[in-house]
C-alpha cells in the first residue's frame, strides 16, 4: 500500500522537466546553466590557485639572485627589468650532496616501483586466477594489511635492518617501500585481473600457453592501465617520502632528507633550498603528466569495461 | 586428426550436483557431432571436460588412442571456439591467429603461410592488421574460427559459436562452418541449444537433458524416431503436439486412437511398422503429431473422414510460405515433466492452459488455406507419421520388445509421476 502510493507521484513529476529540457535549449537556458555552474567552477579555480601559490612562490624565489632573496619580494622576478637568474640552479647542480641525493632518490623511487609492480602483478594474478588452498583467507589478510600504518613498523624494522645490515642502504629503503606498497598493489592488480574474461585465459591455455606465458604475453599487456596507475602512485609516494628515509638512512640520503638537513636553523641558505625543493617537486609532476592518460584509464578500469 | 571417445564421463560439482552423468559417446575421426539440449543440460560442461577446462569426476576420455583425463588442455591437441570468441584484445588479427603457432615454436615462414591460408579461406585477408575491437561481430567470429583451424588440431570444440550473431549472419556462418568442417575433415564437437543448428550441421546429434544423454542419431533419425517424449518434443519446430490418447481395435482390425471426443484411424503401414503398439490396446498412451502432418482439410478434400480432427482457430501466423495455425481442440494435453521442462526452456510455461480438457494444437497449413480466427477448422492428419510414447516412462513405442520383456524402464528417461497413469505392463501383447 505505502509503496504504491509513494510511487504514484513519481511518474507524474519526473517526465515534466525531462520533456521540457530538450525543447528550449536556447540561449537563455545556456546562460542559465552556466550561471548555475559558475559558482562551483570559480570556487574550484580558487582552490587550485591557493594550492599553487606556495609552488609558484617557491619557483619565483628560486629565481631571485642569492643576495636579493632576503630583501626583495617575488615580484622582482616579473618586474622590469627582471632580476631573474638561473644561478641558484647552477649552484644546486654544483652542490655534490644535493646531486647525489637526487640520484639516490631516483634509484629508490624507480627501483621500488619496478619491484612493486612486478610482485603485485604476479600476486594479483595468483589471487585472481590460480586455485590454491587458503587463497581467499590469504587475500583477506592482504586486505587487512592495508590498514597498518607504516609508522608502527619503523622501530621494529629498524632493529631488523640493523641485524640484517640493511640499514643505510638503497636496497633497505626499496624493500621497505615495496613491503608497504604491496597490500594496495596486490588489491589493485587482483581486482583488475578478476575483471578480465575467463574465456581469454582458457583460450590461451588451449592454444598452448603455460601460466607464465599467459602472465607475460596476455595479462601484463592487458593490465597496462592498472600497472600505470599503480606505478604512478608508488613513484610519487616514495619520491616524496621523508620519514622512512630519515629512519633507515644516515648517509644514503634522498633529496627530501638532504634538503631537510641543509636547512640551517639560523642563517638562511634559501637560495639553495628553494631551487632544490622546486626540482624535487617538478620531477614527480613531470612523471604524472607523462602518464596522466593511462592513469585516468587505470582508475576507470574495471568499472567501465 | 583423431576420434574422441567418452566412456561414462561424469561430472559432479561440490554439493553433489551432477552436471553430467555417465555420458558415453564415440565420435569418429572427421565426424561433426552436435551436442544439443536446453540450457543447464550439461552440454557445455561436457565440452569443457573434453577441452580440459573442467576436471573429469569419473569415466574415461580418449582423444585418438590416448587417455587424456589428466592431460592439460595445451597438450590435448584440440582447438576451441568460444561463445564470446575470446580474442586477445591487444593483438592484431594476424597475431591472434598466429598465437597458438608461435607458442608451439613453429617456423616463422610456416606460421605466415598457414595464417594467410586460413585468413584467405575465412575472408579475413584485408583485416589482418586490425585489432579485434575494430571488427564486426561476424569478422570476430571468423577470427576465432581462424585461430582454431590454423593449428590443425585433432579436434575442434565449439561452444555456441553463433549465438552472438544476428539471425541473418548466423545462417550464413552456419553454412560456412559446415563447409569448412567438411573441407578440413577434422573431428568437431559442437555445442548449441538451437535445434536448427544441430540438425543442419551435425553428422550426428546428441540430445542431452539434465546431464543425461537421451539419444545420439543422425538428424533425420532423431526427427523420425525420437526415443522418448523429451527428444520428440525438443526436436522439430514448432514442437510436436502431444495428447493423451487411448488405442482401440476396430472390428475390421484397424487401430484407432481416441483423444478427447475425437479419434484418428492409424494408417495400416504405420501399425505394421510399430509392432510394439499391440501391447497398448485399450490403454492410455501419449500420441505425438508433428505440425507438418496436419493440414487444413479444405486444401486436401480427398482425405478420408476417419483421419480428421476438429479445432477452433485461436491464432494464425502467416509466414508467407506457410500458415502457423494454433487451434484449441478437445483433448488432454500429454504433459509430463519433460514437456514442462521444454516449455520452460522456450519460455512458454505461462501460455499453457490449466484446463486439461482443452489442448492447444499447432499445425502448419498451406498458405492457400482460408481459415479465419474463431472458425472451427476441419484438419486432416497424415496418420502414416504419428508418434507414440508410453505415459509411464516416456519412451517411444516402436517395434515390439522381445516377448518376455515388458518395455524396459531405462535410467535415462523417467517420465512424470503426476500425469502418468499406472497400468499393468506387458500383460497382453
Amino acid at each position: 500500500m505505502t509503496t504504491a502510493s509513494a510511487d504514484q507521484p513519481v511518474p507524474s513529476t519526473k517526465p515534466a522537466p525531462a520533456a521540457a529540457a530538450p525543447k528550449k535549449d536556447g540561449f537563455a537556458t545556456k546562460i542559465g546553466r552556466w550561471t548555475r555552474r559558475a559558482p562551483l567552477q570559480i570556487f574550484l579555480m580558487l582552490v587550485a590557485l591557493a594550492w599553487l601559490v606556495p609552488t609558484l612562490g617557491l619557483f619565483f624565489t628560486s629565481l631571485l639572485p642569492a643576495d636579493l632573496i632576503s630583501q626583495e619580494g617575488w615580484w622582482k622576478v616579473v618586474s622590469d627589468p627582471s632580476v631573474a637568474t638561473f644561478a641558484n640552479y647552477r649552484a644546486v647542480f654544483d652542490n655534490e650532496a644535493l646531486v647525489s641525493s637526487l640520484w639516490v632518490t631516483l634509484q629508490i623511487a624507480v627501483g621500488n616501483t619496478v619491484l612493486l609492480v612486478l610482485v603485485a602483478a604476479l600476486a594479483g594474478y595468483a589471487f585472481a586466477w590460480l586455485e590454491f588452498p587458503g587463497r581467499d583467507a590469504l587475500f583477506v589478510v592482504v586486505i587487512g594489511l592495508l590498514v597498518v600504518p607504516l609508522q608502527v613498523a619503523l622501530i621494529p624494522i629498524f632493529s631488523i635492518y640493523n641485524d640484517a645490515h640493511l640499514f643505510d642502504t638503497v636496497l633497505g629503503l626499496i624493500l621497505f617501500h615495496v613491503a608497504f606498497g604491496l597490500p594496495f598493489g596486490i588489491f589493485l592488480m587482483r581486482n583488475f585481473f578478476v575483471g578480465i574474461p575467463k574465456d581469454l585465459l582458457e583460450s590461451a591455455r588451449i592454444d598452448g600457453a603455460s601460466e607464465i606465458t599467459i602472465f607475460f604475453k596476455l595479462m601484463l599487456p592487458l593490465a597496462l592501465p592498472a600497472i600505470a596507475s599503480l606505478a604512478i602512485f608508488q613513484f610519487l609516494w616514495t619520491w616524496n617520502d621523508l620519514i622512512v628515509a630519515l629512519t633507515f638512512a644516515r648517509d644514503t640520503k634522498p633529496i627530501t632528507v638532504e634538503i631537510f638537513s641543509q636547512l640551517r636553523q639560523f642563517g638562511t641558505n634559501i637560495e639553495l633550498i628553494a631551487p632544490a625543493s622546486f626540482l624535487s617537486m617538478i620531477i614527480p609532476l613531470v612523471v604524472f603528466f607523462a602518464f596522466q592518460k593511462s592513469f585516468a584509464n587505470g582508475l576507470l578500469a574495471g568499472s567501465v569495461k | 586428426m583423431a576420434g574422441v571417445t567418452l566412456d561414462r564421463i561424469t561430472k559432479v560439482y561440490s554439493g553433489d550436483q551432477r552436471a553430467v552423468s555417465d555420458l558415453s559417446l564415440d565420435i569418429a575421426d572427421g565426424e561433426f557431432l552436435v551436442l544439443v539440449g536446453p540450457s543447464g543440460c550439461g552440454k557445455t560442461t561436457a565440452l569443457r571436460m573434453i577441452a580440459g577446462l573442467e576436471d573429469i569426476t569419473g569415466g574415461e576420455l580418449k582423444i585418438g588412442d590416448r587417455v587424456v583425463n589428466h592431460v592439460p588442455s595445451r597438450d590435448r591437441d584440440i582447438a576451441m571456439v568460444f561463445q564470446s570468441y575470446a580474442l586477445y584484445p591487444h593483438l592484431s588479427v594476424y597475431d591472434n591467429i598466429a598465437f597458438g603457432l608461435k607458442l608451439r615454436k613453429a617456423p616463422k615462414d610456416e606460421i605466415d603461410r598457414r595464417v594467410r591460408t586460413a585468413a584467405k579461406s575465412l575472408d579475413l585477408i584485408d583485416f589482418l592488421e586490425r585489432k579485434p575491437r575494430a571488427l564486426s561481430g561476424g569478422q570476430r567470429q571468423r577470427v576465432a574460427m581462424g585461430r582454431a583451424i590454423v593449428r590443425q588440431p585433432a579436434a575442434f570444440l565449439m561452444d555456441e559459436p553463433l549465438s552472438n550473431l544476428d539471425a541473418k549472419l548466423r545462417v550464413q556462418t552456419r553454412a560456412e562452418i559446415a563447409r569448412l568442417q567438411r573441407e578440413l575433415a577434422t573431428t568437431t564437437i559442437y555445442v548449441t541449444h538451437d535445434q536448427v543448428e544441430a540438425l543442419t550441421m551435425g553428422d550426428r546429434v546428441a540430445v542431452m537433458k539434465k546431464g543425461e544423454l537421451q539419444q545420439v542419431a543422425p538428424p533425420q533419425e532423431l526427427y523420425d524416431r525420437p526415443v522418448n517424449l523429451f527428444v520428440g518434443g525438443f526436436i522439430g519446430s514448432p514442437s510436436m503436439n502431444m495428447f493423451e490418447a487411448t488405442l482401440r481395435k476396430e472390428a475390421d482390425g484397424s487401430l484407432r486412437a481416441d483423444l478427447g471426443g475425437q479419434s484418428l484411424t492409424l494408417d495400416p503401414e504405420l501399425v505394421a511398422a510399430r509392432t510394439g503398439l499391440g501391447a497398448y490396446i485399450g490403454k492410455p498412451l501419449i500420441l505425438g503429431i508433428r505440425p507438418e502432418e496436419i493440414e487444413d482439410a479444405a486444401i486436401d478434400p480427398a482425405a478420408p473422414a476417419d483421419r480428421r480432427l476438429r479445432g477452433v482457430l485461436k491464432l494464425r501466423e502467416a509466414l508467407g510460405s506457410e500458415i502457423m495455425a494454433h487451434l484449441e481442440i478437445e483433448a488432454t494435453p500429454g504433459r509430463t515433466d519433460d514437456s514442462a521442462e521444454l516449455e520452460a526452456d522456450l519460455g512458454l510455461s505461462a501460455l499453457g492452459s490449466d484446463d486439461t480438457r482443452v489442448a492447444t494444437l499447432v499445425a502448419r497449413f498451406s498458405p492457400r488455406s482460408k481459415v479465419e480466427l474463431g472458425q472451427t477448422v476441419e484438419m486432416r492428419v497424415d496418420t502414416r507419421n504419428l508418434h507414440f510414447f508410453d505415459p509411464t516412462n516416456g519412451l517411444g513405442i516402436y517395434e515390439r520388445p522381445p516377448a518376455d520383456h515388458p518395455p524396459a524402464q531405462p535410467a535415462a528417461t523417467q517420465a512424470a509421476g503426476d500425469d502418468s497413469v499406472s497400468q499393468p505392463e506387458g500383460a497382453n501383447s
